[in-house]
């Protein structure tokens, strides 16, 4: 039997891309590392089944020519057309015949004082972690950082039952309204984000405002804020902050796939520069979901050798696309964020490497070999993204494995795991 | 409603829906710090999606799990060093 395709990632645009594939008549091998498929916007919650458009893709893609494997890791690429996966049982290798990259997406963290304190949380970390259960109800949470993310999420924690005190976006007033404007030629659009205002119980969005300072003994009591020239305190027992989001590209990179600007570059196939592998969703840029379901459509389509289908979806993806470019022209950072970790403000969590000790430093590479910044567990995947903003340092290149694997997975003495 | 499951966070049993991930139970049992920094600080969730790598516990003497991308089952042992 030929190789499957496989679809990494299966959130929107890898839920897409697997349906769409197998519904062309090919075999497919869906793999996220989640324990549950939806992605990020699409997370599992713990406490109801999924509706509406979610509910859609996610019972297309339980079509019985798709195997799903969850809580599944890609560590390596150790062969053409191999993948090493991991999982919680062990490790196997898996061949493609078409790959489609759908990594998505993860928060950017930026440094500031206090920062590394128990209960400072991304936003959509936060979201994540109260859909699993995690206990928010009653609780006090200031909202910060940047995009629209922001609302979704404080409006998530209101319904269950948290205190938001504050939505705080770094962003101007006159730089969203015009994005507010730019979205009437987007009606639907429109009435999604108003929908989402509506419905928020009266929580202050101030703009143009941004955390300074996370203080507490031994987990988060209260944060500083900064608006103009005023500064103040907010007690809270959350803080959820994230400034917008990043690809997730080390898989690609890993396989030598060439970036764009904002992400893996593809062409009008979603196809990637290696030949074979197709790059859809927020790993091309940061989109959002109707940008991420049109490409992963596409990719699948594609990648099933249905092109003309595959075309029919370029105007969608088009609009979804202009859209995109609007938001981030909207939500771009602010140059004082630049000024909020100290000298003495860990930068790299995972090695406690601090901000004074790295910005001495001209690049990445110099940087990690004297300060092991970057060369913990996460392997740059939070400080990468704060030193691209901080300093303007990319990072270039990824060597296996991409996630810290075990050693019997790497010396390739783990059980094979015979496929079906 | 979903039934609970009942495992164990350094040795004190803690109960949670089902479906539930391990980082949840871990906050539910009141633990504020998930792990020891290299430097000895107490850290704690930071992405809730399997990135950061601050809420690794060792789960039935696994080390270095991310407690934020595992679901709980009955029986389930997690210890952490925060």
């Amino acid at each position: 039997m030929a190789d499957p395709i496989v679809v990494v990632g299966a959130g929107p645009a890898g839920l897409a891309a697997a349906a769409r594939a197998a519904q062309s008549g090919a075999r497919v091998v869906l793999l996220d590392d989640n324990p549950n498929p939806g992605g990020q916007i699409w997370r599992a919650d713990s406490s109801k089944a999924p509706v509406g458009e979610a509910a859609r893709w996610l019972q297309a893609a339980g079509n019985s020519a798709i195997e799903r494997v969850n809580g599944a890791r890609v560590v390596a690429a150790p062969a053409p057309s191999t993948l090493e996966i991991e999982t919680f049982d062990g490790a196997r290798e898996i061949r493609y015949s078409k790959l489609v990259l759908a990594t998505g997406a993860r928060e950017r963290f930026l440094p500031f004082p206090g920062w590394t304190l128990p209960n400072v949380m991304g936003a959509g970390g936060l979201q994540a972690l109260a859909k699993s259960g995690f206990p928010i109800a009653g609780k006090s949470v200031v909202v910060a950082g940047s995009g629209p993310l922001l609302l979704a999420v404080a409006q998530y924690l209101d319904t269950h039952g948290a205190r938001v005190r504050l939505i705080a976006e770094q962003a101007e007033q006159s730089s969203i309204t015009r994005f507010g404007l730019g979205l009437v030629r987007h009606p639907g659009k429109l009435i999604q984000a108003m929908g989402l205002r509506a419905s928020l119980r009266p929580i202050p969005y101030m703009t143009g405002c941004w955390p300074t300072a996370a203080h507490g003994s031994g987990k988060l009591e209260r944060v500083s804020l900064r608006r103009g020239a005023k500064t103040w305190d907010e007690p809270c027992d959350f803080l959820a902050c994230g400034f917008g989001l990043v690809p997730n590209l080390e898989l690609p990179l890993l396989l030598r796939c060439d970036l764009g600007e904002t992400g893996v570059a593809v062409d009008e196939m979603q196809q990637a520069s290696v030949t074979g592998v197709y790059a859809a969703g927020e790993v091309t840029g940061i989109g959002g979901l109707d940008l991420s379901l049109a490409e992963g459509e596409i990719a699948g389509y594609a990648a099933a050798g249905q092109p003309d289908r595959a075309r029919a979806l370029f105007s969608a993806r088009a609009s979804a696309r202009r859209f995109a470019a609007a938001l981030e022209n909207a939500f771009a950072l602010r140059e004082e964020l630049k000024a909020l970790p100290w000298d003495e403000t860990l930068v790299c969590r995972c090695e406690d490497v601090a901000f004074g000790r790295i910005r001495k430093f001209s690049g990445w590479r110099e940087a990690k070999l004297q300060t092991r910044c970057g060369m913990g567990p996460c392997q740059g995947r939070v400080c990468g993204p704060a030193l691209e903003f901080l300093l303007d340092w990319r990072t270039e290149s990824v060597r296996p494995p991409v996630y810290p694997a075990r050693i019997a997975t790497l010396a390739g003495t783990s059980e094979p795991q015979p496929r079906s | 409603m979903p039934r609970d499951v009942t495992l164990t966070v350094n040795g004190a049993r803690v109960s949670v829906p089902e479906g539930a991930m391990v980082s949840t139970a871990v906050a539910m049992a009141g633990l504020m710090g998930f792990r020891k920094s290299v430097t000895g600080e107490p850290r704690a969730p930071l992405c809730g999606m399997g990135i950061c790598f601050e809420c690794r516990v060792t789960v039935n003497g696994r080390a270095h799990v991310r407690s934020c991308q595992v679901v709980c089952s009955d029986g389930m042992e997690v210890r952490t060093d925060g």
